[in-house]
């Protein structure tokens, strides 16, 4: 309830975030049935669940906006968010790291031992003496029920070019916080437009680049720890460079609509952060998965 | 509507919807407690069928793929359903109270954290009715075990993800409200140990339950899209999985006892009428045992075939963690030192959570050593240590915490006969059902086994008879607790006469927004 906002602000209560549960369970509901070969159940639970989703998304956020714009925010609450983003996305680098952790342990121990490498020669000799580790991984130790890749993915070309886009979009965002800072509102949505612009071109590239590797290179998810690790990485990656263009696009509309100012502007930072965060994690991904 | 807010804005709305849409820190302290007090009789029930089962050698009541998914979801159900919920519970009620909050920083998100549960638990428990039943491959989900799942396979993946997803939510709340809701003058280095526990169980929880989530994603891939993790013939290691999952696992045991060291934090000082010992030596304590989590996983992989220099590191971090715990439990006796003790039930099960969580310690030490833990590997054992620790740790304290603040959320005095029956039928009756696990452990009996070899009858039905006693002893404390929200005797502000702290500043039950001004802190 609200009530002397001076000091606190506690908001009213709120339907969304219960429309956002059945939302979750849902898609969550209908992704496991169609993993069950469930598909018209499956398929009404997912469609229906994903806009739910959707809808708690807007309203949600469409609340927030208000309340925000209405003034109701003090600088503490404005702090919580901060927080909260902040610790967020700690959370995304851990969801990371663990395929990251997968991609070297594959390469530093499970196939090298595969190999006959470190203690462990008998590995080798019982399971598949004729297996020879390499990195990355075309021949596999069995590959009977696997997809074999052609060839790997090279840095070279699309991935560097790739690497040049985010880094600019990650100037770009900054150029337009900048403008921000200093009330300078055209060039503000000229850096956003840019960002996004920038970001759409990088999921435009990524997805002409597995094209490549599924059809010329028969790189597939099946084609053993190489293909595993790398469309896995990527491809949690390029999910979430979109989610952030669409967030970028959402603050990109605001600013048009002319809803921040050079004080209050924490969504503005938040995705901001965002897609620092995801452009990160892509100079990992080009040095461990395309690189080295 | 402003006006309506205001009107009621210092009592609760009216109706059901305030349980479905409440913002309120109380309110859904009180749901979080509650389901964790039903997932506790459902996780509950299912240990009852595995110890009627085990009562004699043989096969009597369930088959053994029961039998296998009654062990499964016995540790989900009570791992991500009981343990952990309780203590977000104890956390939404108590820390805006201790840092003279007026609520949590994110009210909305901490609604949101809640109502992900119960459809995650829908969709976990739903499995065990499903062709092929439910998960069977234990709470560990190894692979290549855990892919030879039926249709539960995706459930149960999805479940774990809600509830990864509920809980890293939860945690981001509870570390903004501490950083960021404190009352002026509540410096960190005066705030209470509960508090304190829960700010560095908060950070366990960011940064390992992401890392669950990648790991059961994977298992789901190489399931269903023909990745090769785990799969050695494309180039994985089954072995893999246990790497993963055992560095979200390790922080995840402790984030279910760091907490409990909070509780015990306040209770013991409150009973023996003297400021906690070492303050600032069990801040110091608590961040090295969660730095230690991090780095310890493999000792419970000990076998798998590690080279020699990895069994060795983590023989030696796992020993270090006797250090700091060893700190904590003297700094627990020395506040008890020339105190003036009184024993009211809370300070009955801290006491006995002191000296039985230190038994599940001294086991965990003899797991610790490598070449020991090559004989203690799989057995009971080692479901031994883990009850002491879980049952006799987490649970003693979460039960004991309930009696401690049970009056100051309900205004009413609970039944302090009905109480001390129960801490005494469950002290008793516990240890005649997890003691002599030890011995049937350390005689050769593997764990997550329907049937066993004759020699093991005679403990198997001591430990089950205690387990049964455990189990209906816990109705007394249902019992007590429904009737203390019922009525009651009124409870004083402070409750208990030794009791310090700003949440035994306020009325008993405490106003729906605790603090609109915030206090002085003397």
């Amino acid at each position: 309830m609200e009530q002397d906002e001076s000091r606190y602000f506690v908001p009213a209560p709120s339907h969304w975030p219960l429309v956002g549960s059945i939302g979750l369970f849902l898609l969550m509901l209908g992704a496991a049935l169609l993993l069950n070969d469930k598909a018209t159940a499956g398929g009404y639970a997912v469609g229906l669940g994903f806009l739910i989703f959707v809808g708690m998304l807007f309203g949600w956020f469409g609340t927030v906006i208000a309340e925000s714009r209405g003034g109701r925010y003090n600088d503490q609450v404005d702090a919580s968010f901060r927080w909260g983003m902040g610790w967020f996305i700690f959370s995304e680098v851990m969801f990371f790291a663990a395929f990251f952790g997968a991609l070297f342990y594959a390469r530093h121990f499970a196939v090298p031992w595969l190999g006959g490498g470190g203690e462990k020669a008998l590995t080798h000799e019982l399971l598949w003496p004729s297996f020879a580790a390499a990195w990355p991984l075309l021949q596999l130790p069995n590959p009977e029920h696997f997809t074999v890749a052609k060839e790997a993915m090279a840095a070279a070309g699309l991935p560097a070019i790739n690497t040049a886009i985010l880094l600019s979009s990650g100037a770009t965002v900054t150029w337009a916080h900048w403008s921000l800072k200093a009330n300078r509102q055209r060039q503000l949505v000229a850096g956003l437009a840019c960002t996004v612009a920038l970001g759409a071109l990088f999921i435009v590239l990524q997805a002409h680049e597995y094209w490549d590797a599924y059809t010329l290179k028969n790189l597939r998810l099946s084609s053993g720890i190489y293909g595993s690790t790398f469309y896995m990485l990527t491809g949690f990656h390029g999910a979430h460079v979109t989610i952030g263009a669409i967030m970028l696009a959402v603050i990109l509309v605001r600013s048009i609509l002319g809803h921040f100012t050079p004080q209050h502007h924490f969504a503005f930072e938040a995705v901001s952060w965002y897609w620092h965060f995801v452009d990160v994690v892509w100079l990992g991904l080009f040095v461990f998965v395309y690189l080295l | 509507m402003t006006e309506l807010a205001l009107h009621h804005a210092h009592e609760p709305p009216a109706g059901f919807t305030r349980w479905l849409f409440t913002t309120n820190h109380k309110d859904i302290g009180t749901l979080y407690l509650l389901f964790s007090l039903l997932m506790f009789i459902v996780g509950g029930s299912f240990a009852m069928v595995i110890r009627a089962e085990l009562f004699q050698p043989g096969l009597q009541l369930v088959d053994a793929l029961t039998f296998n998914q009654m062990t499964t979801m016995h540790a989900l159900v009570m791992f991500f359903g009981a343990v952990m919920p309780a203590f977000v519970g104890l956390a939404n009620w108590m820390i805006p109270l201790m840092i003279g909050a007026p609520d949590m920083a994110l009210p909305r998100l901490n609604n949101w954290s809640f109502w992900i549960l119960p459809f995650a638990f829908a969709l976990l428990l739903s499995t065990l009715f499903m062709p092929g039943g439910g998960p069977a491959g234990g709470w560990t989900m190894y692979p290549p075990l855990m892919l030879q799942t039926g249709m539960a396979f995706p459930f149960v993946i999805f479940a774990i993800h809600l509830m990864g997803i509920s809980s890293v939510m939860g945690a981001i709340n509870i570390i903004t409200t501490i950083f960021n809701m404190r009352a002026p003058g509540m410096h960190l280095r005066r705030l209470p140990l509960f508090v304190w526990t829960w700010l560095i169980t908060a950070f366990l929880l960011v940064a390992a339950m992401p890392v669950l989530a990648g790991a059961v994603t994977m298992l789901l891939t190489d399931k269903y899209f023909g990745t090769s993790f785990f799969n050695a013939a494309g180039g994985g290691d089954p072995v893999m999985f246990q790497h993963v999952f055992w560095f979200f696992g390790h922080p995840e045991v402790y984030i279910m006892i760091l907490p409990a060291f909070g509780i015990v934090s306040h209770i013991v000082p409150t009973f023996a009428r003297k400021p906690l010992f070492g303050y600032e030596s069990m801040i110091v304590a608590v961040m090295s045992i969660a730095f230690l989590s991090f780095i310890v996983w493999a000792h419970h992989m000990f076998t798998v075939g590690m080279p020699l220099a990895g069994e060795l590191f983590f023989m030696y971090s796992t020993i270090l963690i006797a250090v700091p715990t060893g700190v904590k439990v003297f700094n627990w006796v020395a506040t008890m030192w020339r105190g003036a003790l009184s024993f009211e039930t809370p300070m009955l099960w801290a006491l006995t959570f002191i000296v039985l969580f230190s038994i599940g310690g001294f086991s965990g030490l003899m797991l610790g050593l490598t070449p020991v833990d090559f004989q203690y590997q799989d057995t009971y054992f080692v479901v031994a240590h883990f009850h002491y620790v879980l049952v006799t740790g987490a649970v003693f304290a979460i039960v004991g915490g309930v009696y401690f603040w049970l009056p100051k959320w309900t205004g009413h005095n609970y039944d302090e006969r009905l109480g001390k029956l129960h801490f005494w039928l469950s002290l008793i009756s516990v240890n005649v059902l997890f003691f002599p696990q030890h011995f049937l452990g350390l005689a050769g009996m593997p764990r997550r086994i329907p049937d066993y070899a004759v020699q093991f009858a005679d403990w198997n039905m001591i430990s089950s008879l205690g387990g049964f006693v455990f189990g209906a002893a816990q109705l007394l404390f249902l019992y007590n607790v429904v009737r203390t929200i019922r009525g009651g005797a009124a409870a004083t502000p402070q409750v208990w006469e030794g009791a310090q702290g700003l949440e035994w500043t306020l009325s008993s039950p405490p106003p729906y927004h605790s603090f609109t001004e915030p206090p002085i802190i003397p």
